[in-house]
C-alpha cells in the first residue's frame, strides 16, 4: 500500500439552511500523516469528516484527493474508507463477511474476497474470531474488525469518527497505540476525529484545532500545544493559564508557574494529587485563576492546603503571546 | 419452598384464564370432532368418520387449496404493500412527527369496523359501482367489468384492504431498530441503493417479516366473512366450511374441519419459524 497521497480542502464550506457548520476552510494534509481534528462539540470537526467521506453533501469548495477533485463523487468512488463511531458493524454477518462486504458489493467472487478479508484481519489480530457474529465480541474487538472493514477497499485517506470514545479507558490507551501503529505500517493518512486533547497530542503528527466553524490553529501537535496562538486553543488544549498584563493576553503553561517567596500573592483554591505532578489551583487578587503543576516531590516539601496563602512566579520569558 | 410457591401464585392467575378460554376450548374441539351425528342428532363416540369423510372429499381438497391460494396471494401482496410503506416511513421520512402523522394516516381505516370496510366496497366495485362508472365515462371499457366484485379479485382486494397494516406495523417497528449508521457504512462499502436493500435493511427486517407474515397467514386462513360478503357467497374456504356446518347444526364435522385448519396454521407458522428466530423481537 502506497506512500500516501495528497489531501488538500479548499475554502469548505457545509450549511444547513442559514447555519454554517464549517465556514470556508482550508488546509493541506500531508501524505502519510496521522492528522487529529480536535474541538468542542458542534466545532464543525464532524461535519468535516463526513464531508471528506461522502456522508455529507459539500455546500461550497471542494476535496481534492490525488489530485482530483472528490467532493462530488459518492463516498466508495473517493478513494476514501470510514470508521464508524459505533463501528456500524452488520449484525446479520459474519465477522469474515463484514470485512468482505465490500469486495462482495464489488462482485468479487467468495474465495478472493475470503481470502482478502482474513489477511485483513491478520493484520488486526482478529483472525480467530473470524466466524463470529459482532453481537459476540468486545467493544475493543468490535472495533479491529471495523478497522479491518474499512482498510479492505484499500483507501487513499482513513476517516475515523471519534473511534475511541466507546471504549474503556484501559482499552482506549491500548487502542491508541494500534491505531498509530497500523498508520505506520499501512503509510496512508489517518484523519482522527477527537474532542479529548490528550487522545489527540498522543496519537497526532498534525492537528487541527476546530472552533465556531474555523481552524483556530494547526500544525505538528508540539508547536499547537507549546505554542497555542489564541486564547481558545490555549485553554482548549490543557495545561495553559490565560493572563491578561496590560491589557495582552498571554499564555503560561502551567508547569512554569513556580511557588516562591515572592511574586503574585494568591489563595489556593484547590489542590489535586495527580501523581507525577500536584496540580494547584490558586486565586489571584485580581481574581484571575491560575493553575501551577507542581513536581510531586517539590511540592511536599512544603504541602498546601486549600485557603493557604502561596505566591506565584515565573519566567517572564515563558510567557507567550496570544493574538486574541 | 415458598419461593417456589409464590412463584406458582403469580403465574396461577393467567394460567387459569389461559385454560379456561384457550386450552379447555381447544380440548371440548377435539372432543366434539370425533362424535358421530345424523341429520337429526348428535351422539357421543369415538370415531373417525368425520376425518374420514374430509380428507375422502375432493370438495374439502379444493377448499383447503382455495385458502391456501388466498393465504399466498394477500401474503404476496400485502407484504409488498406493506415493505414498501414501512420502507418509506422508516427511511424517507425524516421528521419523527411527520412518520407519526403518517403512521397514523395508515390506521385511520381502522377506526370503522372489518365488516363496514367490506361492505364499503360493494358500491365502488358494482356493476353499476363507482369503479365501472368511471371506466366506462373515461372511455377506458365500453360495458362493466363483471369480475369486479364478487369474485375472487374482490375477495383479495378486501383481504389486501384488511390486512395490510399488520403488515406494515411490525416491519416498521423493525425497520426503525436499524442503525442509520448502518446504511451509511453500506454506502461507504460501495453498496449501491438497491444492494444495500438486498444485503442490509432485508436481512435486518426479516423478524418484522416474519411476525407480519405470521399475522396475516393465520387471519385469511381462519377467516370467513370476508370470503362470503365479497365474494356474494360464490366462494369458498375452510371458515365458510365450518361456519355452514354450524349453520347446519353439524358440530362434528364443524369441529373436525376446525381440527385439522387449526394443525395446518400451526404447521404453517411451525415452517416460518425455522426460517428466521423472532425471539430477539419480542
Amino acid at each position: 500500500m502506497g506512500a500516501g497521497y495528497d489531501l488538500e480542502l479548499v475554502n469548505l464550506t457545509k450549511k444547513y439552511g442559514e447555519t454554517l457548520a464549517v465556514d470556508r476552510i482550508n488546509y493541506h494534509f500531508k501524505p502519510g500523516s496521522y492528522v487529529c481534528i480536535l474541538g468542542p462539540s458542534g466545532c464543525g470537526k464532524s461535519s468535516t469528516l463526513r464531508m471528506i467521506a461522502g456522508h455529507e453533501s459539500v455546500s461550497d469548495g471542494s476535496i481534492v484527493l490525488d489530485g482530483f477533485d472528490v467532493s462530488h463523487l459518492p463516498p466508495a468512488k473517493r478513494g476514501t474508507a470510514m470508521m464508524f463511531q459505533n463501528y456500524a458493524l452488520f449484525p446479520h454477518l459474519s465477522v469474515l463477511d463484514n470485512v468482505a462486504f465490500s469486495l462482495r458489493m464489488k462482485g468479487i467472487d467468495k474465495a478472493t474476497r475470503h481470502a482478502k478479508a482474513r489477511e485483513l484481519l491478520e493484520l488486526v489480530d482478529m483472525t480467530a474470531y473470524a466466524d463470529r457474529f459482532p453481537a459476540q465480541l468486545s467493544g475493543g474487538q468490535q472495533q479491529r474488525v471495523a478497522l479491518a472493514r474499512a482498510l479492505v477497499t484499500q483507501p487513499k485517506v482513513l476517516l475515523l469518527d471519534e473511534p475511541l470514545s466507546a471504549l474503556d479507558p484501559f482499552l482506549r490507551i491500548r487502542m491508541r497505540s494500534e491505531l498509530k501503529r497500523l498508520q505506520r505500517e499501512l503509510g496512508i493518512t489517518f484523519i482522527h476525529v477527537t474532542h479529548g486533547q490528550d487522545e489527540a497530542l498522543a496519537l497526532g503528527d498534525e492537528l487541527v484545532v476546530m472552533n465556531n466553524s474555523v481552524i483556530e490553529q494547526a500544525g505538528p501537535a508540539r508547536d499547537v500545544w507549546s505554542a497555542p496562538k489564541t486564547e481558545f486553543v490555549a485553554k482548549f488544549m490543557g495545561g495553559h493559564n490565560v493572563i491578561a498584563v496590560n491589557g495582552t493576553k498571554f499564555a503560561l503553561r502551567a508547569d512554569d508557574v513556580l511557588l516562591s517567596n515572592s511574586g503574585l500573592s494568591a489563595v489556593v483554591n484547590s489542590v489535586e494529587y495527580q501523581g507525577g505532578h500536584v496540580a494547584l489551583t490558586a486565586l489571584t487578587e485580581s481574581g484571575e485563576e491560575v493553575l501551577s503543576l507542581v513536581p510531586e516531590s517539590l511540592f511536599f516539601q512544603s504541602p498546601k492546603n486549600p485557603g493557604d496563602s502561596v505566591m506565584l512566579a515565573w519566567n517572564e520569558g515563558r510567557l507567550h503571546r496570544l493574538q486574541s | 419452598m415458598t419461593r417456589n410457591l409464590i412463584g406458582w401464585l403469580q403465574a396461577a392467575p393467567l394460567a387459569l384464564v389461559l385454560m379456561g378460554f384457550l386450552v379447555a376450548p381447544i380440548i371440548m374441539i377435539v372432543i366434539v370432532s370425533f362424535w358421530g351425528s345424523t341429520e337429526y342428532s348428535i351422539y357421543p363416540a369415538f370415531q373417525f368418520d368425520n376425518y374420514s369423510y374430509l380428507f375422502a372429499s375432493s370438495v374439502v381438497w379444493r377448499v383447503f387449496g382455495a385458502t391456501f391460494k388466498y393465504a399466498a396471494i394477500v401474503w404476496v401482496l400485502t407484504l409488498g404493500i406493506g415493505f414498501t410503506v414501512a420502507y418509506f416511513l422508516a427511511f424517507h421520512v425524516r421528521s419523527l412527527t411527520w412518520q407519526i402523522a403518517l403512521f397514523l394516516l395508515c390506521t385511520i381505516p381502522f377506526w370503522t369496523s372489518n365488516i363496514i370496510r367490506m361492505i364499503s366496497w360493494i358500491p365502488f366495485l358494482g356493476r353499476n359501482g363507482i369503479a365501472n362508472q368511471t371506466l366506462i365515462s373515461w372511455g377506458v371499457i365500453d360495458e362493466p367489468l363483471e369480475w369486479l366484485l364478487y369474485s375472487d379479485f374482490s375477495v383479495i382486494l378486501a383481504f389486501v384492504h384488511l390486512y395490510t397494516l399488520f403488515m406494515v406495523v411490525p416491519i416498521f417497528n423493525t425497520m426503525m431498530r436499524i442503525d442509520h449508521s448502518l446504511l451509511e457504512a453500506a454506502r461507504d462499502a460501495g453498496a449501491t441503493g438497491f444492494q444495500t436493500l438486498v444485503n442490509v435493511i432485508i436481512p435486518l427486517t426479516k423478524p418484522g417479516i416474519m411476525i407480519g407474515t405470521i399475522f396475516v397467514v393465520t387471519l385469511v386462513m381462519g377467516d370467513f366473512i370476508t370470503v362470503r360478503f365479497m365474494s356474494g357467497s360464490q366462494r369458498a374456504n375452510v371458515g365458510r366450511l365450518i361456519s355452514n356446518d354450524i349453520g347446519l347444526l353439524q358440530y362434528p364435522s364443524a369441529a373436525a374441519t376446525a381440527v385439522v385448519l387449526l394443525c395446518t396454521v400451526l404447521l404453517v407458522i411451525g415452517i416460518l419459524l425455522r426460517f428466521v428466530n423472532i425471539r430477539k423481537e419480542l
